[in-house]
């Protein structure tokens, strides 16, 4: 984002957590309040990211773990005699999906909780700010009705 | 790996939300065509999903709206072509106002043209200022509360309203009506608003406002509050506080129940049917005043429907499912699965067998629907034979238009000699009345 932006961009999503990296605007008149949001919102960030690139990863090896093991109990190699890659069928992918999930069940269950918790304290933080922010706009307004 | 059904993109046109009403009396048949062409050609495009994160805030568990499916074929055929280029070297050259305005563009681009692909995923290239823009404000509201699906509750509450033996009221039926679609796009935002991260790791839902970024979640919050305040409001006050208290469990049962259920158990699904169920349910109470058999036998109509419905649905997303930590029984519990979908599918059956006895339709309806209801369960036996792809797909789109034609059916062979009965009364009463008053 371009220097003299100011305000928070937003980027593409990323190749391994399919989440899309913020990057956040400090303004130089920052008050604690909102430099409390602001690293709630990059603690948050990176701690989904962690975990999405991590999940998504070890989907990924491991799925790629178990087909080549159903195939060679099967007795086929990897890639076939035209150079394509040998892929299971849905049916056959099932007990790996079923695994994979009831695998990582407590992952899921601490990142969900942690999860829902950053985002209530995330989005009370900004009801916090714009209030703020919406006082201070009132009382200049008045100031300015005022004179 | 993608999932997508082989449905093509139908060229359909825009078609606006608009719902006949169904309650016209006199059955007006062209009317009710319209309205079943109407809800066809929306259900025959939305097939195009890989989701169904059984997405039903308030009912119908069709899940997306067909703007998002025909984006999301082309999207992921764009894609294909296009390499990620990294972020890095891209805003160097961008002065913001040429970013916004570009920004501005692709966004009224994708809000209203068909082919909002292009500009969709340029914006996934690119990075973008997160400022609000208020002249998308509107669309990205619509896609938060899921418009095109609060569109389809909102029906289903209206099918629940003209089955309702009352002679009918416009007043109240329009306020049940907005008070239900408020209700839905209260509980639509909240779900987005939970569930942000797991959003963009599935294909159907990573292009929702909240995931890339174009409203802030105080916004979400803000708005699902002013929808679903007035919302159950107006139900409460406005038509009468049992359909209020229905809606408000209903919200509460879609956002706090259901969706963190999603990623805890399989029981997510029952919750889901029930939430799907009570929007009909609510048109009854709105009509009548009351919870009697015919709400029910209603709501238990809807309900049985999800499951078929979603478990045909759910077989062929198991990958992102998994993947995304989704406890859903197409993935933990196959057999469960493909079991539940077909015991729904004959139950259905049962359910339209009661609705004459209920005094809710005539006999002619068990009859007239027994042929829909015996396809769809084949369909369901099929499936849990074969437990494939196809029979799955199968099952899933004939659920789509079983429903609809169902509601039809029943609405056809509604009883109305009650209705004519109360007219009479009235009648000859007022009739009395006038006489006394113009005699001195």
């Amino acid at each position: 984002p371009p220097a003299h932006s100011r305000s928070d961009w937003i980027g593409p999503p990323d190749k391994l957590s399919n989440l899309r990296p913020i990057i956040f605007y400090e303004p130089p008149e920052e008050s604690p309040l909102e430099r409390q949001l602001r690293e709630a919102r990059q603690e948050a960030q990176a701690c989904n990211q962690r975990f999405w690139a991590r999940q998504n990863c070890a989907f990924r090896q491991e799925k790629e773990e178990f087909i080549y093991s159903r195939l060679k109990a099967k007795g086929l190699e990897m890639r076939d005699k035209t150079g394509q890659k040998a892929t299971l069928n849905a049916e056959e992918m099932a007990d790996f999906y079923k695994d994979f999930l009831s695998k990582n069940f407590r992952k899921h269950m601490q990142y969900n909780r942690d999860w829902y918790k950053r985002n209530f304290t995330i989005t009370f933080l900004m009801g916090q700010v714009a209030l703020v922010r919406a006082l201070r706009w009132l009382r200049w307004k008045k100031k300015n009705a005022g004179n | 790996g993608l999932f997508v059904w082989h449905l093509k993109n139908t060229g359909v046109p825009r078609v606006p939300c608009r719902f006949v009403p169904l309650c016209h009396p006199g059955g007006d048949r062209l009317i009710t065509f319209q309205y079943f062409n109407f809800l066809k050609r929306m259900y025959v495009t939305q097939c195009n999903n890989d989701l169904s994160q059984r997405a039903k805030p308030k009912s119908d568990s069709v899940a997306s709206p067909f703007r998002e499916l025909r984006q999301l074929d082309q999207e992921k055929m764009v894609l294909h072509k296009i390499r990620p280029i990294s972020p890095v070297q891209q805003p160097s050259s961008e002065t913001p106002s040429e970013s916004e305005s570009r920004e501005m563009e692709s966004a009224a681009e994708a809000e209203d043209s068909v082919t909002p692909v292009r500009a969709e995923s340029k914006d996934d290239r690119q990075w973008r200022e997160m400022k609000l823009q208020l002249e998308d404000l509107p669309g990205i509201l619509a896609r938060l509360s899921k418009i095109k699906l609060t569109a389809l509750v909102v029906s289903t509450a209206s099918a629940g309203f003209a089955m309702a033996p009352i002679p009918f009221d416009l007043t109240c039926f329009l306020l049940a009506s907005l008070g239900t679609g408020l209700a839905s796009c209260a509980a639509n935002s909240i779900n987005q608003f939970f569930e942000v991260p797991f959003d963009s790791n599935m294909n159907r839902t990573k292009n929702r406002p909240l995931v890339r970024g174009q409203i802030s979640p105080l916004l979400a919050v803000c708005f699902a509050a002013s929808c679903g305040v007035p919302g159950i409001a107006l139900l409460t006050l406005g038509v009468n506080p049992l359909t209020g208290a229905l809606g408000a469990f209903n919200i509460f049962l879609y956002t706090c129940c259901y969706t963190p259920l999603k990623r805890m158990s399989i029981a997510n699904t029952w919750v889901g049917a029930v939430v799907g169920a009570i929007p009909p349910v609510m048109g009854w109470t709105a009509a009548t005043g009351s919870l009697d058999a015919g709400a029910l036998l209603l709501g238990g109509i809807l309900y049985s429907w999800q499951f078929p419905h979603f478990n045909a649905l759910s077989w062929g997303l198991r990958e992102d499912y998994s993947r995304g930590g989704y406890c859903m029984m197409s993935v933990t519990h196959p057999g469960l699965c493909r079991r539940v979908a077909l015991r729904h599918c004959l139950a259905l059956i049962g359910l339209s067998t009661m609705a004459p006895v209920l005094d809710i339709t005539t006999w002619t309806f068990p009859i007239i629907s027994l042929p829909i209801n015996l396809y769809i369960s084949y369909l369901g036996f099929r499936f849990y034979r074969d437990a494939d792809r196809s029979s799955s797909r199968k099952l899933f789109f004939c659920s789509l238009w079983h429903l609809p034609m169902l509601l039809l059916v029943m609405f056809s062979c509604k009883k109305s000699f009650l209705e004519k009965e109360d007219k009479g009364d009235l009648l000859s009463g007022s009739h009395g009345r006038a006489m006394e008053i113009r005699l001195p």
